[in-house]
């Protein structure tokens, strides 16, 4: 009984968080120093009449509160406006490229947790020796470079090999449905392996550090003290307590990995909500961003509150 | 890129877990401090890795404050034909505008140390004063500031920074500002879990008890226990905010008039220093900004280690783990 009402809690909590984001975005897009309008009319030329006439179109010289309640019938009805740059509904737009920056983002993530918790579980099981230093040194050192700039280099290392820009090639004519899949595998490997490499320095650490403190409870100690074999508390013992911590670090990262989505799509041009983003602002497509920008902070909301409830199914100690 | 720190986690990863004072500390605050510096020099001097990431942020800032003297060509005069090959004067080669790779690394250190050093300031001027105020005065602050922090936890960093610092027009003062005022969570945390355990010890008590002022026990006691928390995380801060200037200035919006290494990835990947073969205008400002960003990690997670007691004993206690296991393998 009390974990549903956790649960509940943490659903209303998850909601009203929502609705402080949709607020935000509203403020940081009308509220802020710089409108919009000052910005469009910004144009060599701009007469005070194309200014008081955009003013008018965005709705700009009503009250604020008309504006916000405006805001908020609009986007019930799934309208997030119109983009500057096709003169699309933005969320028409939103949702095609989600469609395609998911996959790419799903498989980078699984690599950065596989190559974290391997060699987190390395570095923890072998400290203090060399083999801890070769498992930790390169984590720290993909962790430390910037995601475009990795990109950049993989792009110099393997353009030899593999597809470096795009999701699918256009010369590619008539595909079976099968050989168009494997054509958008084979571009997605350099992007979520950018994606994984840059990401997984954090889950290394955390990892590592997680297993040592599980290593270092009296329950680890009972059991070497029972003469269980050192495989079988490593994994069945330490193990499994040592990944509780990584289910929500990695959920607190998903900030990061959306961060890390828009500059490797930037970089090889894949067409998704990150490289929406990124020619949001080169087109100025005021819409187009905003919209991206809170479908972007409802995802990771929604994220944080699955994982949240995978952790109580995880872990019977919380109530 | 930091895991930053839930709240709610039963554990929390990366939070600092204060060091309880020893008895001779509990007199006053003063000593306790001076301990707490003493901390800091001796995991800078006992750890070798410290030791490296010091040594390497000192010599990076000394480079970046002695750029004007010491750059060998003038960044703003075309020095020869867009991507000249290193060799002949030149260290590093030329970009893609002809300037000299070598100087403007060296410029753009120093814009991006600007950077990352004044908007840590910021995030750390905010941090601190919002886990002050939650930790120390505890209640209605404590839980209207924590579901800000919440908040800002949660929400995806650089999209907002992307949007705000589109909406302000790039310059490298708005820059400082977007990312100071939104990187502070992290620091808020440390620093109002270490407030509540200061607040509650016997002489702060005892202070309030015969009528010093909020004011005297925060400048006095909380405030000098903080300080070598909230330097620790500063240096870490630092390394986050010269990654996300990396990240804005690649997505074209930071300073048009300044070069910082940010901007140095920028030119080359717009101007296809890659597909050039241009390996010497794109390699370098990378691996100055993985070397800083490694500096400060390796400076600032030794200070942490040094401030978390439980740290310690968990890693003692796997290695007497492994050294059971090697002695059973030899029998």
């Amino acid at each position: 009984m009390r974990k549903s009402g956790y649960l509940l809690r943490r659903f209303i909590q998850a909601i009203v968080t929502c609705f402080v984001a949709i607020t935000f975005n509203f403020i940081l897009f009308r509220a802020l120093p710089g409108s919009v309008v000052s910005n469009l009319s910004r144009v060599p030329n701009a007469s005070p009449a194309l200014k008081i006439a955009l003013t008018k179109e965005f709705g700009l010289d009503k009250s604020r509160w008309v504006q916000y309640g405006d805001y908020l019938s609009q986007l019930a009805h799934f309208n997030l406006g119109v983009s500057y740059q096709n003169s699309r509904p933005v969320l028409g737009n939103l949702i095609s490229d989600l469609a395609n920056t998911i996959p790419m983002v799903t498989l980078g993530t699984l690599i950065s947790i596989v190559l974290g918790v391997v060699t987190g579980v390395i570095a923890a099981w072998r400290r203090g020796t060399q083999v801890e230093n070769l498992a930790v040194a390169p984590a720290l050192g993909f962790y430390a470079m910037p995601a475009q700039w990795l990109g950049l280099m993989l792009i110099v290392l393997f353009s030899s090999f593999l597809p470096t820009s795009g999701m699918s090639n256009q010369f590619l004519i008539d595909p079976t449905p099968l050989q168009h899949l494997e054509d958008v595998l084979q571009h997605m490997i350099l992007p979520s392996l950018t994606l994984g490499l840059v990401l997984y320095g954090q889950y290394t650490l955390i990892v590592r550090s997680s297993m040592l403190e599980t290593l270092s409870e009296d329950y680890i100690l009972t059991a070497k003290a029972a003469g269980l074999s050192k495989p079988r508390i490593l994994t069945r013992y330490a193990f499994r307590n040592a990944m509780l911590p990584v289910v929500s670090v990695v959920a607190l990262s998903l900030g990061f990995i959306v961060g890390g989505a828009i500059l490797v799509e930037t970089v090889f041009n894949w067409p998704g909500i990150g490289l929406a983003v990124y020619q949001a602002v080169l087109y100025r497509d005021y819409p187009m961003l905003q919209g991206a920008f809170l479908v972007l902070t409802l995802s990771v909301i929604f994220f944080n509150l699955l994982a949240d409830v995978l952790y109580l199914r995880l872990d019977p100690r919380i109530s | 890129m930091f895991p930053e720190v839930d709240p709610n986690a039963v554990e929390p990863v990366g939070v600092v877990i204060p060091a309880e004072p020893e008895a001779a500390e509990l007199v006053t605050g003063k000593q306790a401090s001076t301990s707490s510096f003493a901390v800091v020099a001796r995991a800078v001097r006992h750890s070798p890795s410290a030791m490296v990431g010091l040594v390497i942020l000192v010599v990076l800032v000394l480079i970046a404050l002695l750029a004007p003297l010491i750059a060998p060509y003038n960044v703003n005069v075309q020095a020869g034909k867009p991507f000249t090959h290193p060799g002949g004067g030149h260290l590093l080669g030329l970009d893609d505008g002809g300037y000299d790779v070598f100087s403007l690394l060296m410029w753009g250190l120093r814009v991006s140390l600007l950077v990352g050093f004044a908007a840590t300031f910021v995030a750390s001027g905010v941090g601190s004063v919002v886990g002050i105020v939650a930790g120390y005065f505890g209640g209605a602050w404590d839980s209207i500031l924590m579901r800000i922090t919440d908040y800002f936890l949660v929400i995806p960093a650089l999209p907002l920074m992307i949007s705000v610092a589109d909406i302000w027009g790039p310059s490298l003062f708005h820059t400082i500002v977007v990312i100071g005022v939104l990187s502070w969570t992290v620091t808020a945390l440390v620093v109002r879990a270490q407030a509540r355990t200061v607040k509650e010890r016997v002489y702060v008590k005892r202070e309030r008890s015969i009528g010093a002022s909020h004011r005297w026990i925060i400048s006095h006691h909380v405030l000098p226990q903080l300080v070598p928390l909230i330097v620790a995380n500063t240096v870490l801060n630092i390394s986050y905010a010269i990654f996300l200037e990396t990240a804005l200035a690649f997505l074209g919006l930071g300073d048009p008039n300044l070069v910082s290494l940010g901007t140095m990835i920028q030119h080359a990947f717009l101007a296809s220093a890659v597909v050039q073969g241009a390996w010497w205008a794109i390699v370098p400002p990378g691996v100055l900004v993985a070397v800083i960003i490694l500096a400060c990690s390796l400076f600032g997670r030794a200070i942490e280690d040094a401030f978390n007691p439980r740290l310690r004993a968990a890693n003692l206690g796997a290695r007497s783990f492994t050294r059971i296991r090697v002695s059973k393998d030899r029998g």
